[in-house]
C-alpha cells in the first residue's frame, strides 16, 4: 500500500480524535474538580447526539450551529444530576459513586433504546460529501469542521478556567477542598456547575460527532469507555492531556484499522492503555497523587 | 472441621440457612420448566456474586471485567468439548487455569505499579473488553459468528459430559453455590481473610503491621478468577452457544456484580439475597409485561438501573444488614464503617 493511504488515514484519525479529546475533555473537567468519575460519559453523549439529530431534522440547522442549544441543554441536565444525585456521594466511597453513576447510565442508555430504538441514525449536511486537498492528503470536509470546532471549544474552555474568576474559583475547589470551603466558596454549587460544564463539553462534543458518525444507543457504553481510555491515556485531570489522549487514541485506532482490521481497531486503544498504565499510570501529562 | 466452621455462627441463621436449602433442594419437584430456569439463573448469579465478593466485598478491590473469567471459563471447557471431545470436568481445569492467569496478569500489571482505585477497576474492563474483540477475531472458536456445543435430546442425564436436563443444571448449580457459601465462610474466618479485610479497611496500615499487601492482593484476584470461571464453564455447557459480544459484554460484568451490591457487599447471604431479588423481580416484570402484551426492549435494564439507583441511595450497605438485624440474625459480616 503506498505512503499517501496511511496518510490520509491517520490525518483522519487525528482530526476524529480532536473530537474525541473534547469529549473527554469533559470527563477530565469533572474528575479533576468533583473526584468523581462519570461512569455515564458515553450514554450522556450519546443523548447529545440524539438531540442533534433531533433538533436538526425540526429546525434544518447545521449541527455545528445546532451545538450551542445542545450544549446549553446538556449543562443544565449536569447542574441537576450533580446537584440533585450526586452531590449527597462527594463523600462516600469510591466504589458507591461508581456504582450510582452506573445505574444512571443504564437508565440513560436504554431510555434511549425505549424512545429512539436500536438502529443506527445519522444525518446529511450540505458538505457531508465534500473533502479537502493538500499535497497528497485527501480530507473529510466535515471531519476538518468538527475538528476545528472541537479546538475552538477546547480553547473557550482553557480561557474560561484561567482567565475568570468563576474558572479560578472552580480550580480552587479542585486545589483544595477544605480550603475553598474556608474562603466562603459555596462547594457544593460550584461542584454542580463544573459538572454543568463537563457535560456542556460532551453536549458540543456530540453535536460536532453528529456530523461525522451515525448514533445508536449502543455506542453509549463503548464511547464512556472511549474517554476513559483517553484521559487516562492523557492523564486524568489534565485537560491538555485529555485532548493529546484523543489524538493518540484517534491516531492508534485509524491506523490499527487500517494495518488489521478495522472491526479490531479498539484493541489497539485498550493495548495502548495497558502500557500507559504499565508504564506511567498517572497518564501521560498527569500528576502523581500523593 | 466442621466445627471450627459453624463456630460462632447463630443458632437461628443456622435454622434459617437450613431451611432456605431444604426449600432450594425440593424447588425443582413443584416447579414448572420456566420456574427451574430462573431458580437456575437465581444460582448462577448468586455463584459469582459470591465469587466477585471476594474481591471486593473482602479485600476491597472493585472489578468491573468480571465477565472476563466467566468467558474465559465458557470458551475454554467448551472448545476443548467440542474440538476433542474432552469431558468438561477435565476441561474446567484449563478454564481455571485459563482464568487464574488472566487474573494474575491483570493483578500483577495493577498491583506492582500501584494501579489502584478508579483505575484498577478500568482496567478490569479494558481487559474484558480486550478479550471480547480478540475472540471477536478468535477463528477456533468460531469468532464474532458464535461458538455452538451440539444439542442432542435430553432424554437421560449424563453428568460426565454435561448433558442433560435443566434439572441435572439446577442441583449442579445448587451443589456449587453452597459449595460457594461454606468455601467464602471459610475464607472470611482463615487468616488470609482478616488479612484481606485489613487491607480492605486500609492497605498503609496492613502494610505496617507486615502484611504483604501485594501477595494477597494478587491471592483474592486469582481465586476470585478461578472460582468465576467455574461459573462460566456451567453456563457454555447449559446455554450451548457462545457469543463474545455478550458473554465478555461490560453489561454482563455489571449485572453479575449487581447482586452483590444490592445484597449487601462484604456479607455472605447478600449475593445470594440480592440475585433472588434481582432476578426474581425481574423475571417477575417481564412475566407481567407479557400478560399486559407490552413488549418494549430496554425496559427491564431501565428498572434495573432505578432498582440500583434506590439502593445505592437510601441503602449503601444493601439490602442484607439491615434486613439482617431486623431478623436478628446479625453477627456483623458486612462492612459497617462509615467513611
Amino acid at each position: 500500500m503506498p505512503v499517501e493511504i496511511y496518510l490520509n488515514v491517520a490525518a483522519s484519525g487525528l482530526l476524529t480524535g480532536l473530537v474525541y479529546g473534547l469529549m473527554a475533555l469533559g470527563l477530565s473537567v469533572i474528575f479533576g474538580v468533583v473526584r468523581v468519575v462519570n461512569f455515564a460519559h458515553g450514554e450522556m453523549m450519546t443523548l447529545a447526539m440524539f438531540l442533534t439529530l433531533v433538533l436538526f431534522n425540526a429546525l434544518k440547522l447545521d449541527p455545528l450551529v445546532l451545538m450551542v442549544p445542545v450544549a446549553a441543554v446538556m449543562f443544565v441536565l449536569g447542574y441537576l444530576m450533580q446537584a440533585g444525585l450526586i452531590n449527597p456521594f462527594i463523600n462516600r466511597p469510591e466504589h458507591s459513586q461508581f456504582m450510582l453513576l452506573v445505574a444512571i447510565a443504564l437508565v440513560l442508555v436504554n431510555v434511549q433504546l425505549i424512545v429512539f430504538g436500536p438502529d443506527a441514525q445519522g444525518i446529511r449536511t450540505r458538505y457531508s460529501f465534500d473533502s479537502f486537498k493538500l499535497g497528497p492528503l485527501v480530507t473529510d470536509a466535515s471531519k476538518v469542521y468538527a475538528a476545528g470546532a472541537a479546538l475552538v471549544v477546547a480553547a473557550a474552555l482553557f480561557a474560561f478556567f484561567r482567565f475568570t474568576l468563576l474558572g479560578k474559583a472552580i480550580r480552587a475547589c479542585a486545589d483544595n477542598y477544605d480550603g475553598a470551603r474556608v474562603v466562603g466558596l459555596n462547594v457544593k454549587r460550584l461542584y454542580a456547575l463544573t459538572f454543568g460544564i463537563g457535560s456542556a463539553c460532551v453536549g458540543a462534543a456530540g453535536a460536532m460527532l453528529m456530523v461525522v458518525s451515525d448514533v445508536t444507543p449502543a455506542i453509549g457504553p463503548a464511547n464512556t469507555l472511549l474517554a476513559f481510555v483517553i484521559v487516562i491515556t492523557g492523564g486524568l485531570g489534565s485537560m491538555p492531556g485529555a485532548l493529546l489522549g484523543g489524538l493518540l487514541i484517534g491516531l492508534t485506532e485509524a491506523l490499527g484499522g487500517v494495518l488489521f482490521t478495522p472491526s479490531a481497531k479498539s484493541m489497539f486503544a485498550f493495548a495502548l492503555l495497558v502500557l500507559v498504565l504499565l508504564f506511567r499510570p498517572q497518564g501521560i501529562l498527569g500528576r502523581r497523587e500523593t | 472441621m466442621i466445627a471450627r466452621l459453624l463456630e460462632g455462627v447463630p443458632r437461628r441463621g443456622l435454622a434459617a440457612l437450613g431451611a432456605l436449602l431444604l426449600l432450594l433442594l425440593v424447588f425443582p419437584a413443584f416447579a414448572s420448566g420456566y420456574l427451574l430456569s430462573v431458580g437456575f439463573l437465581i444460582l448462577h448469579f448468586a455463584f459469582v456474586g459470591q465469587a466477585w465478593n471476594i474481591m471486593m466485598g473482602f479485600a476491597g478491590q472493585l472489578s468491573l471485567g468480571h465477565s472476563l473469567y466467566v468467558g474465559l471459563g465458557a470458551y475454554a471447557a467448551a472448545a476443548l468439548y467440542v474440538h476433542f471431545g474432552i469431558s468438561p470436568w477435565i476441561g474446567l481445569g484449563a478454564s481455571v487455569g485459563v482464568a487464574m492467569i488472566a487474573g494474575a496478569v491483570l493483578g500483577f500489571l495493577a498491583f506492582r505499579f500501584g494501579v489502584a482505585g478508579v483505575y484498577f477497576a478500568i482496567l478490569t474492563i479494558a481487559f474484558a473488553e480486550f478479550a471480547r474483540i480478540g475472540f471477536d477475531h478468535f477463528s477456533w472458536v468460531q469468532g464474532s459468528s458464535g461458538f455452538f456445543l451440539p444439542v442432542a435430546n435430553y432424554t437421560t442425564n449424563d453428568l460426565w459430559n454435561l448433558r442433560g436436563s435443566p434439572k441435572m443444571f439446577y442441583y449442579l448449580m445448587l451443589a456449587m453455590s453452597v459449595a460457594a457459601f461454606v468455601a467464602c465462610h471459610a475464607l472470611l474466618r482463615s487468616r488470609m481473610g482478616y488479612y484481606w479485610q485489613a487491607i480492605r479497611e486500609s492497605p498503609e496500615a496492613a502494610q505496617a503491621l507486615g502484611v504483604n499487601v501485594f501477595r494477597y492482593k494478587m491471592a483474592a484476584v486469582v481465586i476470585s478468577a478461578a472460582m468465576t470461571s467455574l461459573a462460566g464453564v456451567v453456563f457454555a455447557f447449559y446455554y450451548n452457544n457462545l457469543f463474545p459480544e455478550q458473554i465478555f459484554h461490560i453489561s454482563r460484568s455489571i449485572e453479575l456484580i449487581l447482586g452483590p451490591i444490592i445484597g449487601g457487599i462484604g456479607t455472605l447471604v447478600g449475593p445470594l439475597v440480592g440475585a433472588l431479588l434481582l432476578t426474581g423481580l425481574a423475571e417477575g416484570m417481564r412475566e407481567a409485561m407479557l400478560q399486559l402484551g407490552v413488549e418494549v426492549p430496554g425496559v427491564k435494564q431501565v428498572f434495573y438501573g432505578i432498582c440500583l439507583l434506590l439502593v445505592v441511595m437510601f441503602l449503601p450497605h444493601g439490602v442484607w444488614p439491615p434486613l439482617a438485624r431486623h431478623l436478628g440474625l446479625e453477627r456483623g459480616a458486612g462492612r459497617r464503617e462509615e467513611r
